[in-house]
């Protein structure tokens, strides 16, 4: 009997094998895992709870604008105003908290309407860019481009040029960085904020477990994981992906879902904004520099998704932000430069779209 | 009998080009019409308009006699007018129960307020259309990407079926497929047709026309330029039709 020449010719490619498959579709989580593994022996302090805790704490915003993304990526489409939708959120709400304090209104009712005005005025350039998306036939890049800049205007002249928004109540910064449990070693254990004998100055003395930003991040997840993934408005948003023509056939109001999808994303990053006034006690603009929407559209991709649309899933977009969020913080602690990670950045999204286009059917 | 769908002097322009012009024609229940045409004649969009994806200049469209006006792809498909579309209209990246219940999806009540997606109702009815038009596709947790022409052709088949189609309505169903899936197909309308269904089908194949259609309608720039039943013409005549050689005797 005749050798074949090539001897991998007559066995299945190892991308079509089971094992292969199962790398393929969790790379990302493998990936996640061995770079957490190998900053165990690099980092002194990274392998800790406290630290990972902190890095899921510090990652909020990724995780609510990387939620965001991952909805419009489906469509085929993305949201480049993100980043700067976000510091709109936070500088408004914020100078309305700072304006209306000076009326001399109660801290608690200031905080709500800040509140309420930083998540709605999101709204609208969501409405905006999804109405360019879907009726008006702009590109995507180009609807959420021009949001980019509107945003980005507006918010820096609420800020006067390139100041924050200071003179916030000081409770704002207890609330969105305070914990549910604070433990006392050997002396006490509270809920919801530090026992009143120890200071501020000492307060590394605690052991403080569960940010209150965990609760946000549970309930944003799940309740987008449910809509992504059980209801029909998920299913359609895979649809229009997919297929554009066949959900318009279908009878799908394309036009409205696109709508209402760039809002959906608007909205999250309104959301971060106002956790970012929550985190830091100030309105803070974005800057150029910070490239929040680059990085939640890596995030999306190295969890799974396409830029061709009809593909991702939001705790795929989760293990991109972890994978992206533990890099930046593993290579800190391990006294790596800076310009590393962002090397690092570039070359996992080549690798996650090279992925994508071996394993065209993994979702 | 009258017809279950028929349009009088329908017509569509795009810019200067008048796609259909001015075309009566109609299809009875238990009938296949076909219409055959060289590219660009302008069959598929004469489809679109009796689908609701276009709506038309001037003329009307009746459903059982009734003038109605279609808005939109929802308004036909609730009329009971489905259509399978030249390039199928599946979403290759959902499974097949997905697809047959696209738009229209069933969902269940969870914890008293949120609407699920019954994905268990879904392919358990996906699994009774398809195995009563004896199609097999072995699993319908399977996206469409992973399926073969005849049987992405079958799920579009079995999504109108589903859904009580009065008419359907079917653009090159044949083209894209291998010779055994391709009978496999015919033999579907065929059933279709012992249903009381009123099918219109769209061919370049003329052997597909002759195996299936009762009558034929042939279109040469937008316009209805002859009908014929099957059992009084033949293959060449038609062809003779569609590139204007033949003279046409109405
Ligand atoms: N949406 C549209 N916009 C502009 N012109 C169109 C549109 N759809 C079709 N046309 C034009 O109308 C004419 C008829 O097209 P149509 O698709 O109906 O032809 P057809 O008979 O289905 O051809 P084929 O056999 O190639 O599918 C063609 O000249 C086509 O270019
Ligand atoms: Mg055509």
């Amino acid at each position: 009997m005749p050798r074949p020449l090539m001897p991998h010719d007559t066995s299945t490619p190892f991308v079509q094998t089971n094992t292969g498959k199962l790398l393929g579709r969790h790379w990302a989580l493998f990936f996640l895992l061995g770079m957490m593994v190998i900053f165990a022996f690099t980092g002194p302090g990274f392998f800790e709870v406290v630290n990972f805790q902190n890095i899921i704490h510090l990652a909020t915003i990724s995780i609510l604008l990387a939620v965001a993304e991952t909805f419009v990526i489906i469509t085929g489409g993305i949201d480049l105003s993100v980043g700067f939708v976000m510091g709109l959120s936070s500088t408004l709400a914020a100078r309305i908290m700072v304006t209306l304090g000076s009326t001399g209104m109660g801290e608690p009712l200031l905080i709500v309407l800040g509140t309420l005005a930083g998540l709605l005025v999101a709204f609208i350039p969501g409405f905006i860019s999804g109405t360019l998306v879907a009726r008006f036939k702009v590109p995507p890049f180009i609807a959420t481009l021009g949001m980019w800049g509107i945003c980005n205007g507006i918010t820096l002249h609420l800020c006067d040029g390139f100041l924050p928004i200071a003179g916030l109540p000081s409770v704002l910064p207890r609330l969105g960085n305070g914990y549910l449990f604070y433990i006392h070693k050997g002396q006490s254990f509270t809920l919801f904020k530090k026992p009143d004998y120890i200071p501020d100055e000492r307060v590394r003395e605690l052991i403080r477990l569960v940010p209150f930003s965990f609760i946000l991040i549970g309930a944003v997840v799940l309740v987008f994981w449910f809509i992504l993934h059980k209801s029909r408005f998920g299913q359609h948003t895979y649809a229009i992906g997919g297929n554009l023509d066949a959900a318009i056939r279908a009878g799908i109001d394309v036009d409205r879902h696109l709508v209402k999808i760039y809002m959906l994303s608007s909205f999250l990053a309104g959301l971060a904004g106002v956790f970012n006034v929550f985190q830091t006690g100030i309105g803070n603009y974005t800057t150029f520099s910070s490239m929040y929407e680059l990085f939640a559209v890596a995030a999306v991709v190295i969890g799974g998704a396409s830029l061709l649309g009809g593909k991702g899933r939001i705790v795929g977009s989760m293990v991109g932000v972890l994978v992206l969020a533990v890099l930046k913080n593993g290579l800190a602690i391990s006294g790596v430069q800076p310009f590393v990670r962002y090397i690092a950045v570039g070359v996992l999204l080549t690798f996650a779209v090279i992925i994508d286009q071996l394993f065209p059917d993994l979702f | 009998m009258g017809y279950i769908i028929e349009t009088r002097g329908i017509t569509k322009r795009f810019g200067g080009l008048t796609a259909v012009d001015n075309v009566s024609m109609g299809v009875n229940a238990g009938e296949v019409v076909a219409i055959l045409g060289d590219n660009g004649a302008g069959k598929s969009t004469l489809i679109k308009m009796i689908s609701g994806v276009h709506k038309p200049d001037e003329g009307t469209i009746l459903l059982d006699g009734k003038p109605m006006k279609l808005e939109s792809p929802m308004d036909a498909l609730a009329n009971g007018i489905e259509t399978i579309y030249q390039d199928l209209a599946l979403a290759e990246n959902l499974n097949v129960s997905s697809n047959i219940f696209l738009g229209r999806e069933k969902t269940k009540r969870s914890l008293g307020v949120l609407n699920v997606l019954d994905h268990e109702y879904m392919q358990k009815e996906s699994r009774s259309v398809l195995d009563r038009l004896e199609i097999e596709i072995p699993s319908l947790k399977n996206t469409i990407r992973t399926l073969s022409g005849g049987q992405r052709q079958a799920v579009a088949i079995s999504r109108s079926i589903y859904w009580q189609a009065k008419v359907l309505i079917m653009d090159e169903p044949t083209a894209a497929l291998g010779i055994a899936e391709q009978k496999k197909v015919l033999d579907l309308v065929k059933s279709l047709k012992t249903q009381g269904i009123g099918i219109i089908i769209i061919s370049h194949q003329m052997y597909d026309v002759f195996e299936v259609a009762d009558r034929i309608i042939v279109m040469r720039r937008g316009q209805n330029v002859a009908t014929r039943m099957v059992s009084e013409t033949t293959a060449d005549e038609i062809v003779g039709l569609i590139v204007g050689s033949e003279t046409v005797k109405r």
